[in-house]
């Protein structure tokens, strides 16, 4: 009995004096290296396909202060404390939703913004991207696995509510990366594969019927216009030609930085937004980009390491769900860039110009470093 | 057997989610290999296809406007169609930061005015996309694109561009019925799809060329081409043809409504002739016009400024905006109410000494025959146009009653189909409109104005056409409209509002019969006009009080100003027994309805129901017109 006591009680001191100034600080020191390297690359790329603004990569780099400070800040509290009051966030997230549908403030034609004149302009639906999966995390977490139709439906609810009030902002690629985010904390939560395949099975003949028999012709020529952007060349799919002759010019090695013609002759739209990958094909060829997919499967392998250990039912399914979210925006937006898939506006997640979706993003590290750093070292052993 | 009740497993949730781990790792993989292999074909595979077009050659999407739909009359003649007209363009990304410098360029090698550059910088600004180029001036002449062609070598961005550009052969006569296009402006800018109309400059701003619209315009096309660095179109890679609007078949007729312009003698004025049994408008005039074509292409601040403050109003179009008292043109209507209402009968008869007055009032209202016509019953009332017999009907119906009976004729309210934006809505007035919008109460004496048609009561020549037509049917409601075909295809039937069912028909012929003896009865107020017509006309003259005149006083047009004598208006449809014609004439400051209008709507008639003989054709207006393939060379190709 005595021994085993004074061998805790050793085990524990060691635990101690071995956890570093950074695990204190509730830092992972992986993570916010891959982070950092990936901002470098991103504000590199940034300084040419801005056509060597400075203000504009400083004005990036400023976010990215703000974002670590954020993701830090954040990582401080424990998930216990998120799982439990991340209810009263998501309530107040809906009035905000609602606040906007009444009177919120539009621009291009969709209401999306909060607007107190002087003090603060924000999208409450770029929160929501947070907010919404951690609240299923939350409901999940406290029920058993795999989840009974019940809660399933429960959870989908939850992500349902908040999706089609951004729906109608109109906001169609937010909303779909919310009700992305809630499918993935209940795909984490081992939803059944029967559930998950029945609802392909049902979203086919759904669209079918849809396709013949409720739609119109204008309506069918939008969604293909939609999904085949090269049909509208004087729209959208000017960007998509456009950006695929950047990437495709760039071949194996690339102009090298700041030699890419088609961004820097004003080719390419939004060339430091969304489309900011096609500087980096076109100037960095085949290799620059496989350099980058590279971080970010880095950081995905962390973000899955990290799932793994997670102690908590909530912190596993918090983590694996960032870890995929954040995978499908790199996905969507090089897949859009390429011309694979339809044109929605996605981010690339840290080398697009944007604050907003940097803040968004890393706070979402934050949650995933205070899941991994506040782990009761009893049961690392 | 009971289900088990279920503990919480953390070692079983732990396995559940590490093997979603290892499904979520085996996703992603999946999907950077898709990713992969999409650069891949792009990079490597293509990487030729791609080099070439980015380093050599620079690809640019190129729309290709549609043409705009012809607009036709009745028996095929081209209203408005489509010619080349060489314009000046500036393509602000080859002429680089200093473009507004080569404006000023343009303008000394032209020899233009500082006005023009203020034009021409603010036209170039509204480009909306990357390498469009922009067309700034119009219809350049031999000269000007001469002296382009020579300063060429120092103008680089700027372009001599050939387009189409609508043409109205017919200059001012349709001006008012057809409209014309214009450039789009700012505000326009903001709703139309910028896709459809990325290579259109113009659209219709009035009558049917902004009505069908979406119709006239077509669906754009595109090219993409390779251009080298200098942004000469190289090659074609790729075309897809727009497809031109639909063409536009009219009720109108070409012919007729040359003889109504003639017809008033070059009065300012306005004729509108529709068929009763469609609602086709077959002729409309409102005068002076003005020439539609200067719109086109950007009509000069000075020109407009003439058009503009002209006394004679040629950009008014009166048919449709212009609001008249519509005087004792609705004198039938009138009676027709009073029957129907059950307030009168043919046979009552009132007696008028010239004048008539209301019980404990000391105002006199007078018959327009100062000298009083004696006992007057329904039908003399109506052919003699006397004023104290409908006071007296006035009176006995109310204002709220008759009222309702001129809005079921269409009065106040929009009539047209596809001219409805320029309606204006004319005005029935009634007790509760008092109340609403001047805060007053109703006077009696107001009453038996109106039923006089003066008063509060305005109405548009438009809708006196259309009440006209109404009466001509015998209460079947049309509307009256512009466009028989789009294509081919016959529009739409449009919605009507109720039709004017009388609790006796036999009324209509009581009021109809009246309408024949203005013209056909040797003390109808119109017997000269109708004593000379092949065919029986009914019809009813007015006079619309431009000022009004003192108790007591007599209207002395000597007196008055030019400007300020009374409208002379006459409405009237033939043949009165079957009829295929409704006129409605306003001659502005013309004095009197049947001198003066009456004629007009007799020469209007002739041209329409008689051949050549001067004979009543068969089938007046009703020969069956299939349109011709349109012409080529009227889409300019």
């Amino acid at each position: 009995m005595a021994n085993n006591f004074d061998r805790n009680i050793t085990r524990e001191d060691l635990m101690r004096r071995r956890a570093s100034l950074l695990q204190r600080m509730h830092i992972d020191g992986q993570l916010l290296f891959i982070l950092l390297t990936i901002a470098a690359t991103g504000l590199f790329v940034l300084y040419s396909a801005s056509g060597k603004d400075w203000g504009l990569v400083i004005r990036q780099a400023v976010s990215f202060g703000i974002g670590l400070t954020g993701m830090l800040i954040i990582a401080q509290f424990e998930p216990r404390f998120m799982a439990r009051w991340v209810v009263l966030a998501y309530v107040g997230g809906l009035v905000l939703l609602g606040i906007v549908l009444v009177a919120g403030d539009g621009a291009k034609g969709a209401q999306r913004w909060i607007y107190i004149p002087g003090v603060i302009r924000f999208q409450p639906s770029e929160f929501m991207k947070l907010i919404v999966p951690m609240m299923v995390a939350s409901y999940l977490g406290s029920r058993a696995l795999p989840p009974r139709l019940k809660h399933i439906v429960v959870a989908l609810a939850l992500a349902v509510v908040p999706f089609g009030m951004i729906l109608i902002q109109p906001d169609l690629g937010t909303s779909l990366l919310i009700i992305a985010s809630g499918a993935f904390v209940l795909f984490m939560g081992g939803l059944q594969w029967r559930w998950i395949l029945s609802a392909v099975a049902a979203v086919v003949p759904l669209a079918i019927g849809m396709w013949f028999f409720v739609m119109r012709d204008y309506q069918k020529q939008r969604v293909l216009t939609f999904l085949d952007p090269e049909s509208d060349p004087l729209g959208s799919g000017w960007n998509i030609i456009q950006s695929k002759a950047a990437i495709g010019s760039g071949g194996v090695y690339g102009k090298g930085w700041l030699q890419g013609t088609q961004s820097h002759l004003d080719f390419l739209p939004e060339s430091h937004t969304d489309f900011i990958i096609a500087v980096l094909g076109e100037e960095f060829g085949l290799v620059g980009i496989c350099l980058l997919l590279f971080l970010y499967l880095l950081l995905v392998a962390r973000g899955m390491a990290i799932t793994y250990k997670a102690q908590s039912l909530f912190g596993k399914l918090m983590a694996g769900t960032i870890t995929l979210t954040f995978f499908v925006y790199v996905f969507i937006n090089i897949g859009m860039v390429s011309g694979l898939l339809p044109v929605v506006g996605v981010p690339l997640p840290f080398i697009s110009y944007g604050g907003t979706s940097i803040v968004t993003l890393l706070a979402g590290f934050g949650v995933m470093m205070s899941i991994h750093t506040h782990r009761k070292w009893i049961a690392q052993g | 057997m009971a289900a088990p009740i279920r503990l919480k497993d953390h070692e079983r949730d732990a396995r559940v989610v590490r093997s979603r781990v290892w499904v979520g790792v085996l996703f992603v993989l999946i999907l950077v290999g898709i990713l992969f292999a999409r650069l891949y074909h792009l990079q490597v595979t293509q990487y030729e296809h791609h080099s070439t077009l980015s380093e050599n050659n620079r690809v640019h999407v190129l729309p290709i406007p549609p043409h705009r739909g012809l607009i036709y009359d009745r028996n095929g003649k081209i209203l408005a169609d489509n010619r080349a007209s060489f314009s000046l363009t500036l393509t602000r990304e080859r002429a680089g930061q200093s473009w507004p410098d080569l404006l000023d360029e343009v303008v000394a090698v032209l020899e233009l005015g500082a006005d023009d550059r203020r034009l021409f910088e603010r036209r170039v600004r509204q480009g909306r996309r990357p390498f469009e180029p922009v067309p700034f001036l119009f219809n350049l002449s031999e000269e000007q694109i001469a002296r382009i062609a020579v300063n060429q070598y120092r103008l680089p961005g700027i372009e001599v561009q050939a387009n189409l550009v609508r043409h109205y052969p017919f200059k001012e006569h349709f001006a008012h019925s057809v409209g014309y296009v214009g450039r789009i402006n700012e505000q326009e800018l903001k709703k139309l799809d910028p896709v459809a109309y990325a290579g259109t400059h113009h659209i219709g701003k009035t009558g049917i060329e902004y009505f069908y619209e979406d119709r006239l315009h077509g669906q754009v096309g595109y090219e993409e081409v390779e251009t080298n660095a200098r942004g000469r179109v190289m090659r074609v890679l790729k075309r897809t043809d727009p497809q031109a609007g639909v063409d536009l078949h009219l009720y109108m007729d070409a012919d007729l409504q040359e003889v109504a312009e003639q017809a008033l003698g070059g009065r300012r004025g306005a004729v509108v002739a529709i068929e009763p049994q469609t609602g086709g408008i077959l002729a409309l005039v409102s005068q002076p016009g003005y020439d539609p074509n200067l719109f086109v292409t950007g009509i000069s601040f000075k020109d407009y400024a003439e058009l503009r403050d002209s006394i004679d109003r040629p950009l008014f179009n009166r048919v449709l905006r212009g609001t008249y008292p519509p005087g004792s043109t609705i004198k039938p209507m009138v009676a027709i109410a009073g029957l129907d209402s059950g307030v009168v009968t043919p046979q009552n008869r009132v007696f008028d000494p010239g004048f008539y007055k209301l019980p404990n009032v000391k105002h006199l209202y007078r018959n327009w025959n100062r000298t009083g016509d004696g006992w007057v019953d329904m039908n003399m009332a109506i052919y003699r146009s006397n004023d104290t017999y409908f006071y007296d009907l006035a009176h006995k119906m109310g204002i709220d009653r008759l009222s309702e009976y001129m809005k079921a004729f269409g009065l106040g309210q929009r009539v047209t189909v596809d001219l409805a934006r320029e309606e204006s809505e004319g005005l029935v007035p009634s007790r509760q409109w008092k109340r609403a919008v001047r805060n007053q109460a109703w006077y009696p004496g107001e009453t038996l104005i109106a039923g006089i048609g003066q008063g509060y009561m305005l109405a548009t020549p438009m809708q006196l056409a259309q009440a006209t037509a109404v009466m001509a049917n015998r209460g079947q409601w049309i509307r009256p409209r512009m466009v028989r075909l789009l294509g081919d295809q016959p529009i739409d039937e449009p919605e009507t509002p109720a039709n004017v069912t009388l609790k006796d028909p036999k009324s209509w012929d009581r009021g109809i019969e009246g309408m024949i003896n203005v013209l056909h009865y040797p003390r109808g107020t119109a017997y000269r006009v109708g004593s000379t017509a092949a065919y029986q006309i009914a019809g009813k003259s007015g006079t619309a009080q431009v000022v009004a005149i003192k108790q007591g006083e007599k209207y002395d047009r000597n007196k008055i100003n030019e400007r300020h004598r009374d409208h002379a208006l006459f409405i009237g449809f033939a043949p009165a027994d079957a009829p295929r014609i409704a006129v409605a004439v306003m001659v502005e400051n013309g004095e009197s309805g049947s001198g003066v209008a009456a004629p007009v709507v007799k020469k209007v008639m002739d041209a329409w129901l008689l051949d050549a003989e001067g004979k009543l054709k068969a089938h007046s207006g009703k020969v069956e017109y299939h349109p011709p393939p349109p012409p080529e060379e009227a889409h300019g190709q």
